[in-house]
């Protein structure tokens, strides 16, 4: 299989001087799915930045669908997160678009044409099971079906990687499953999932591999890994 | 690239849902900038004219060199060459004592009677009418012909047009520093304003950026709600300005055309300055605008 991530010798120093990243080797296939995991402060949403090119890295390479993104244009940045979804733990929804018109949003914003956008935002809330409830307002949804609708966004350009901050964080354990259940169908498509998380219980149950994070550098990578820190 | 036209609607339609959103804000903004062209629109109204004006003088600037009396025929046609070498003379044209007298006449007006004895006898020196090249030069080639034999006198609008030249400096720095100061003062509160509503938007502008939408796609919906609050913003002023000077024009103006002066005229003023007091307005709003949402692409 392709290699779909791959980092070499990624260091990342924020301005005030904290380091970050400290020498981050990786490669993530096709198709893999990954929990990034580690104590607070370990780096886990910095290391998700840069997956996303919010953030450049200080030294080293990083490469998306064989692209390095280290030294991507400006200009092409735009067109390169065409190419990635990205779910967060706020679920950063528009609360005066309804829930078809918030995914429609992220098709509209780069230009696909009409009739296309229909056809997939219908295809993509389905996928999420929230089809009922496309004329409703984020505020008449619960926490769950909220992040649903953010991950129907992510995903409606069709990316071939799926990046998640802590998607369940703000979820209680029973609606976090249901979130699993949409990241299990979207990685059965094909898509490369990169989740960054505190849920022991998802790890521990729902195996896949597991990266830890400690003070920025990996101490830990395990196909079929466990959480491995007390709760 | 050419815009689809679907996208071009699409951004049209975002600018004045936004602007009829934050309506009050929509009319501070186009307040702000309708004060500053006002100002402006009346300052530039003032200031072309006085260039205007200082140009009509300085084409009329001119050295009469008076000939005594008692210099003769040939002395005067020797005095003649040697104003002409003088430096910085363009031209010398001889101005005997009758036209003397009677363009002297013509300027006091109709008023004949009162000259008919001087008729006669003529008091009046021939002169020499010397064309600087410069106006500046006025002051030089002055002295320098003084010093000429034969000379009764040099005249010329000795401190008047100093003094003349030395207002419309000060004028025109004072003026521009004034319309800078301005025109800032109205792209930040534009930009000010836009930075209030953008709060709001500012979540918008985010998941833009993040699922991929390009800067100049954001950007543009603020481009066209700039461009319409400027526009918007000098209504008034081009208004204001085509009615004050037709006033000015029409009665001031009447008075000034006796003398050798004149104002620019009607519709060459309010045409220029409408135009300019438009672009004005389109600039200070797309800049205010485009400026206050910088900070909210750098994601
Ligand atoms: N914008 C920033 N400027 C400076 N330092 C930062 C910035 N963002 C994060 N850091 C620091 O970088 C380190 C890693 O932060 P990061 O947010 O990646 O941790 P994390 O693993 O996501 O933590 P958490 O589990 O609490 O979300 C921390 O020491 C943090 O204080
Ligand atoms: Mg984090």
């Amino acid at each position: 299989m392709d290699d779909m991530i791959v980092m070499q010798n990624v260091w990342k120093a924020y301005p005030n001087g904290v380091m970050a990243l400290n020498g981050v080797d990786l490669s993530v296939k096709e198709g893999e799915f990954i929990y990034v995991v580690g104590p607070s402060g370990a780096g886990k949403s910095t290391f998700i930045k840069m997956i996303f090119r919010e953030l450049k890295p200080t030294r080293g390479k990083i490469f998306v669908n064989h692209k390095n993104i280290a030294n991507l244009r400006e200009r092409q940045v735009p067109y390169f997160r065409r190419k990635i979804g990205i779910v967060f733990q706020d679920f950063r929804l528009l609360p005066k678009l309804t829930v078809y018109e918030n995914v429609a949003f992220a098709l509209e914003v780069i230009e696909e044409p009409p009739r296309m956008i229909k056809r997939r935002v219908m295809e993509v809330l389905d996928l999420v099971g929230l089809k009922h409830k496309m004329r409703s307002f984020p505020d008449q949804l619960s926490g769950g079906e909220q992040q649903r609708v953010s991950i129907a966004r992510s995903i409606c350009n069709r990316p071939p990687v799926l990046i998640a901050d802590e998607p369940t964080g703000n979820l209680d354990p029973e609606t976090s499953w249901q979130i699993m259940d949409v990241f299990k169908r979207i990685n059965e498509q094909g898509t490369t999932i990169v989740m960054a998380t505190h849920n022991r219980d998802i790890v521990n149950t729902v195996k896949h591999r597991v990266i830890a994070l400690e003070g920025g550098m990996i101490v830990r990578d395990e196909e079929e890994g466990a959480y491995g820190y007390e709760a | 690239m050419v815009m689809k036209l679907r996208t071009l609607q699409r951004h049209v339609k975002e600018s004045f849902k936004s602007l009829g959103r934050n309506g009050w804000m929509t009319f501070a903004s186009v307040s702000a900038v309708t004060v500053a062209l006002v100002l402006v629109g009346l300052f530039m109204m003032v200031l072309f004219n006085l260039n205007k004006i200082a140009g009509d003088i300085e084409s009329d600037v001119e050295v009469r060199v008076y000939v005594d009396q008692s210099a003769t025929k040939a002395d005067q046609t020797q005095l003649a060459s040697s104003l002409k070498q003088l430096k910085n003379v363009q031209s010398v044209t001889f101005q005997s004592k009758t036209q003397g007298l009677n363009s002297l006449m013509k300027s006091l007006g109709n008023d004949k009677n009162v000259f008919a004895d001087v008729k006669s006898d003529n008091p009046l020196p021939n002169a020499y009418i010397l064309k600087t090249k410069q106006p500046e030069q006025t002051a030089s080639v002055a002295s320098q012909a003084k010093t000429l034999p034969h000379v009764s006198d040099v005249r010329y609008g000795q401190g008047t047009v100093e003094k003349l030249f030395h207002v419309i400096n000060i004028a025109r720095n004072v003026g521009i520093v004034l319309i800078l100061g301005l025109l800032f003062t109205s792209v930040f509160l534009i930009a000010n304003t836009i930075k209030l509503t953008i709060v709001a938007r500012r979540r918008e502008i985010e998941i833009m950026k993040l699922v991929g939408a390009t800067n100049a796609f954001v950007r543009w919906p603020y481009f066209i709600e700039g461009l319409i609050m400027g526009v918007l913003g000098s209504v008034i002023p081009v208004f204001l300005v085509i009615v004050v000077y037709h006033f000015a024009y029409y009665n001031l103006g009447g008075n000034l055309s006796s003398m050798f002066i004149s104002l620019i005229p009607y519709q060459t003023m309010t045409t220029n300055l409408s135009l300019l007091l438009v672009g004005i307005g389109a600039v200070i709003g797309v800049w205010g605008s485009l400026s206050s949402i910088r900070k909210f692409l750098k994601i």
